[in-house]
């Protein structure tokens, strides 16, 4: 069982140590501000992930998700404080060293963002052609097999405008997984998607996870999938613009009592399976 | 025993490169030994190997493969046993993989667990014949779409001369200020050089005969004529034809437009009318622009260059010029404008899909409003040339 500190900051949230601490830090995320000019969207993130985990990034819509998975995949500048990756930070690394670091990273964005001039195979293909000495037919058959994984044998020889959204977004996770990095991202991976892909989606996430040990950031505010998959998760809060929780998302459903935190595990109310009628009535949060 | 190997196993280089040894235990029966790291920059035995063991003895019944000295793995493994499962699967086999890493096991299944789609795996390029027809029915096509675009653009100029056309003046305000005032700068430099060109270009035959003083004439006449005209929609056909070809482009792959035609609005009224109307109003003015900009560039080389007197310029540009002069070359520049405007919202009403898409409508735009461009200026002067004007 996780246990309750809430020392740490009593006034607001809760702090749930996460089963899995044992693990080695893979990414720390150490005072981190993030500002877009003057406006400040989050201050004082502090949090790390540990290898191996499903870290959730969590919060109301607008409240800096996906700017943090931009800041943790060096696509932002910190305002301050500092991202490491294994111990390095990315804007203190340069050139060759940055470029390696990078490539321990696998995105995948919220839409794919597959290349659209390239096929499905291309575009997995591009990064072993730039980064791997790898033979044309080789490349291919990695591209087949990173397809495959995520159940889209056959499809090799597809453009991206060519398949539905469900399928742009595995094709996409198999691009983030072309190099075999470390870390891989996941922007908002169920949204958009019917229930039984998104699941699919998940279960390929798990599965990725147990068999290659990959450690998984995932954005996402859809409940069914953070309650499944996370091991581990930060709540970012849009009033305080700052983080209010951090846990395994069912140690905080069960011992945060947080209302903010509580409203955003249950869907506004008390009882999850919340229709019309259940929502009016259980407006605790 | 039949024993092939891609490396010598016992070789002193042995723990750092991956390594396979194939062993056929009984007739039918084959163990591969996996050892060393399988990494993706390392290079990796072929699945070949395994193929001529395969096909080197009698039938094999099982496949046993043992990665038990492997010391690291990455993507390299999963794909060579794939190839490996592939080929079993082929000579009927059975792969025992009970000594393979609990991961990559797993992977495999998941690797396997959708089958492939099986039309989609070979999509042959058709021979000449078929993609010369298809070619036909795809520009058919085309016409025939550009044809309706047309048709939609003259209904709805109707529309707007009765009042009803549903368009933002505010809109059609803003268009108006990106093709006028602000193509002013590219229009002033572009007419200004070729003014200065053509003066150039002349003066040197003319200055053969003394006769510099014509400069002015030509300068005048061809930029009022021809040039004027020609390089304002040249140079709107590359700035303003692409601009709107992108815009209406990425609102068609964004599904903008779509999102207008559920509302009942017609996107050719609400889009590409405000953008035609402006072009159409601004042409023009840039046009008469440049051609007293280009008559300034004619001047400039011949006051500098050629010892002519402004006075001197001046009086010859105004006898050679005529009032009707002028009137061709916006005759001619209202055209462009419509050919510019209208060749640059059907690329992009025309686009669909994807990024490239919006990519492909701008260079469409541009390619086919200087091409039209060009064209028409071939018609006009055919038909002036008849008229003799």
């Amino acid at each position: 069982m996780p246990s309750i500190s809430d020392a740490q900051n009593p006034a607001q949230g809760c702090w749930i140590v996460p089963s899995t601490s044992a693990d080695e830090v893979h990414v720390q995320v150490d005072g981190l501000t993030m500002a877009y000019g003057d406006f400040v969207v989050m201050r004082d993130l502090n949090f790390v992930v540990r290898r191996g985990d499903i870290f959730i990034i969590m919060g109301g819509s607008g409240c800096g998700k996906s700017t943090l998975m931009r800041h943790l995949i060096g696509l932002k500048r910190p305002a301050a404080g500092k991202v490491l990756i294994g111990g390095a930070s990315l804007w203190e690394t340069e050139g060759e060293e940055r470029d390696a670091l990078l490539r321990r990273l696998g995105v995948m964005y919220q839409s794919g963002a597959l290349w659209s001039s390239l096929t499905l195979a291309e575009n997995i293909g591009l990064p072993l052609e730039q980064f791997t000495d790898l033979s044309a037919a080789a490349i291919r058959e990695v591209a087949a097999y990173k397809l495959a994984l995520v159940g889209l044998a056959g499809f090799e020889d597809y453009y991206p405008s060519e398949i539905s959204g469900g399928m742009q977004k595995r094709a996409g996770v198999a691009r983030a997984m072309a190099l075999d990095p470390e870390i891989l991202f996941f922007d908002e991976p169920s949204a958009g998607l019917d229930p039984v892909s998104a699941r699919r989606l998940d279960d390929l996430i798990l599965e990725l996870r147990e068999s290659l040990r990959t450690t998984m950031i995932v954005v996402t505010h859809e409940l069914a999938s953070l309650m499944g998959i996370g091991t581990n998760s930060v709540y970012l809060d849009v009033e305080t613009r700052t983080q209010i929780a951090l846990g395994r998302p069912r140690g905080l459903l069960e011992g945060c009592r947080d209302a903010k935190v509580q409203a955003f595990l249950t869907r506004g109310g008390q009882a999850a399976p919340a229709g019309p009628t259940e929502r009016a009535n259980g407006e605790a949060g | 025993m039949v024993t092939l190997r891609s490396l010598p196993p016992e070789s002193p280089e042995a723990s750092d490169a991956p390594q396979l040894e194939i062993r056929r235990q009984s007739d039918n029966a084959l163990t591969l030994y996996l050892s060393g790291p399988w990494l993706l920059r390392e290079a990796v035995p072929s699945v070949t190997l395994v193929k001529e063991a395969l096909e080197a003895g009698g039938r094999v019944r099982r496949i046993l493969i043992d990665a038990g000295g492997v010391t690291g793995w990455d993507t390299a493994l999963p794909v060579f046993l794939r190839a490996v499962v592939a080929l079993a699967a082929e000579g009927g086999a059975h792969i025992d993989g009970s000594r393979l890493d609990e991961g990559v096991r797993k992977l495999l299944q998941l690797a396997a667990a959708v089958p492939p789609r099986q039309a989609a795996t070979p999509r042959a390029r058709p021979g000449l014949r078929i993609r010369t027809g298809e070619a036909a029915i795809r520009a058919w096509k085309r016409t025939a779409a550009f044809v309706v675009f047309l048709g939609e653009v003259v209904l709805s100029v109707g529309a707007l001369l009765s009042g009803r056309a549903a368009y933002r003046p505010v809109d059609f305000g803003l268009v108006l200020q990106e093709t006028g005032p602000r193509a002013l700068g590219i229009v002033s430099l572009i007419s200004f050089l070729v003014g200065l060109i053509l003066a150039f270009v002349g003066a040197i035959q003319l200055a053969r005969f003394g006769a510099q003083i014509y400069i002015a004439d030509l300068v005048g006449l061809a930029m009022a004529r021809e040039m004027g005209p020609m390089m304002a929609g040249i140079v709107m056909a590359g700035r303003t034809g692409a601009a709107f070809a992108a815009q209406l482009g990425t609102m068609q792959v964004n599904q903008e437009i779509d999102a207008l035609k559920t509302l009942g609005i017609s996107p050719v009224e609400f889009l590409v009318l405000p953008r035609i109307m402006a072009l159409v109003l601004m042409m023009p003015l840039l046009t008469l622009y440049a051609d007293l900009v280009g008559i300034g560039g004619g001047l400039t080389v011949s006051v500098s260059l050629f010892d002519l007197t402004l006075p001197q310029y001046w009086q010859e540009t105004v006898a050679a010029l005529t009032l009707t002069q002028f009137v061709i070359g916006l005759g001619k520049s209202v055209v462009y404008g419509a050919i510019v405007a209208v060749a640059g919202c059907a690329a992009g009403i025309r686009a669909s899909g994807s990024a490239s898409a919006v990519g492909e409508a701008a260079t469409s735009a541009v390619v086919s409003g200087i091409v039209a461009i060009i064209v028409a200026d071939g018609i006009f002067a055919v038909v002036l040339n008849a008229l003799d004007l």
